[in-house]
């Protein structure tokens, strides 16, 4: 039995499907350029950022929310993933791919690895059309962020499969935009720095610094500057292998969390 | 009326139970099917789906053990499902891409690739007469097409067992006796298959016959012996229909 043709194809499915939904892949892309066009304009005058590494020099804040902007692109196209497992359990497509031969952890490693390839080209298609407004990053950067992009999306992904196998119906879906896109984003480095953060609450900077989703946004921060954060990386791994084995966990067969009713 | 043990079986369950929370679906279900045409049938709420989603191992159950190709699906879950077709009553295709599209994803999920699975896509769905149909779209398609499709998608790998779940649901009749004679023609060739139906106008005189209700497995035989001179329908509703 081989094992990679199914990678490709899920990967390929994945792709096919990004593509024949022109318009996610728009909002995919307007999304973070609202925020660093109109949101980041507007805040510039309001915050002052010292200088914290991996930046050496006094930033505008349109700079400081990049890395950030790429991980709300990861983060939404990570629940996006999850949502279409939701739609595939209820339309049915999920048992296909259940039913494969193959192992049930490599099943969902494919699909997590073909969510988090289409995310990084979205996350490369933002930092173009940023580098476009002016807003560029040292160009070891641009390679540098590879890996770390990879490790957030794949983060990211394990928490979208893992949720997708706790939600029941399709409908539950907005909670999770309540509940879990906006609480990670709006508590994360991504928009503000820790220590300012540290500034107006203890409880807060705190519940930030716990949060993956920090850690994943500094680790595409450093990277994005040709720089290593080992924390972050031991945080975003941990979390990865946390998400994924909840995934496991709720798609296993024996647990049935997709047992309901035929 | 349970038939003898059957070793050489394609497909055999034993002591099969299971439970919704406190709801029974299934109660100590057993049976062993040869090759050829098996019916499965049963009222709705009988039971059906949740013995297909326990053969398919969308879930599993504790209670009984389920032999396929003489793997054991708990404990050998991968050789057995290699040797399992599956249709859906449910359709799992992808309406955006074509009839080949879809054959060859599946043809990567069960490992194949290449020339191999062009191949074998091909004359799968030679097999079911969709060969000219392959570069449509299956949103295009209608219903009786889309379901050969998917029969064509499940006997791709050369499966020893060919599972239906209520694959005439939604079809107009001529579409239906079609995809019910297009089987049957595979069963005779050779291929084990369970076809799970509550209408018995699908079932042939010469078709093994399962009879689920409520749970429990009613009837187990060839069906013109078990029903004698009886119409079909009329022993089945006799056998499971409301009690006067």
């Amino acid at each position: 039995m081989r094992w990679l043709p199914a990678l490709f194809a899920i990967m390929r499915r994945e792709a096919l499907r990004f593509v024949h939904q022109r318009e996610r892949f728009i909002s995919a892309l307007v999304r973070p350029l609202v925020w660093l066009l109109v949101f980041a304009a507007g805040f510039r005058a309001a915050l002052g950022l010292s200088i914290t590494p991996p930046y050496q020099t006094y930033i505008t804040y349109e700079i400081y929310i990049v890395p950030g902007l790429c991980g709300m692109v990861m983060l939404f196209n990570g629940m996006q993933s999850s949502l279409s497992l939701v739609y595939d359990r209820e339309m049915g497509s999920m048992r296909l791919l259940l039913t494969s031969p193959l192992p049930r952890w490599w099943l969902l490693t494919c699909k997590l690895t073909g969510s988090t390839v289409i995310s990084i080209l979205q996350v490369y298609a933002f930092l173009a059309t940023a580098a476009a407004f002016g807003i560029t990053m040292p160009t070891v950067g641009y390679v540098a962020v590879l890996p770390a992009l990879m490790l957030a999306g794949l983060m990211l992904g394990a928490l979208g499969l893992a949720l997708s196998s706790f939600i029941k119906q399709l409908e539950n879906f907005a909670g999770v935009m309540n509940f879990v896109i906006f609480p990670m984003f709006f508590l994360s480095s991504a928009l503000y720095p820790l220590w300012k953060m540290a500034e107006s609450s203890r409880l807060l900077h705190n519940i930030c610094a716990f949060n993956p989703f920090t850690h994943a946004v500094e680790l595409i921060r450093f990277a994005l500057y040709g720089q290593f954060n080992f924390a972050a990386l031991a945080w975003v791994l941990i979390a990865t292998a946390v998400f994924g084995a909840l995934a496991l966990w709720g798609y296993d067969p024996a647990r049935g969390l997709i047992r309901k009713r035929a | 009326m349970i038939a003898d043990d059957v070793t050489t079986a394609a497909l055999e369950v034993r002591n099969l139970s299971f439970s919704y929370g406190p709801k029974r679906a299934l109660a100590d279900v057993n049976f062993a099917i040869p090759p050829g045409f098996t019916a499965l049938l049963g009222p709705n709420g009988a039971g059906k789906s949740t013995l297909f989603a326990l053969l398919t191992r969308l879930f599993t159950s504790a209670d009984g053990t389920i032999t396929i190709a003489g793997h054991d699906l708990s404990r050998q879950p991968r050789h057995a499902l290699a040797e399992m077709g599956v249709v859906f009553q449910q359709s799992t295709l992808d309406l955006d891409l074509t009839v080949k599209q879809n054959l060859l994803y599946f043809a990567a999920l069960h490992g194949l690739s290449g020339r191999d699975a062009a191949q074998r896509a091909e004359t799968a769905l030679a097999r079911l007469n969709m060969a000219e149909r392959a570069d449509e779209k299956v949103r295009n398609l209608n219903g009786g097409h889309r379901r050969r499709t998917e029969i064509a998608r499940a006997l791709l790998h050369d499966p020893q067992v060919l599972l239906l779940d209520e694959p005439t649901v939604g079809l107009d009749a001529a579409a239906r006796a079609a995809i019910t004679q297009h089987v049957h023609d595979l069963a005779h060739d050779g291929m084990t298959v369970l076809w799970a139906t509550h209408l018995s106008d699908e079932i042939q005189d010469d078709d093994h016959l399962l009879i689920l209700h409520q749970g429990q497995l009613l009837r187990d035989g060839n069906v013109s012996k078990l029903r004698g001179k009886t119409p079909l329908s009329n022993y089945f509703l006799t056998l499971t229909g409301p009690k006067p």
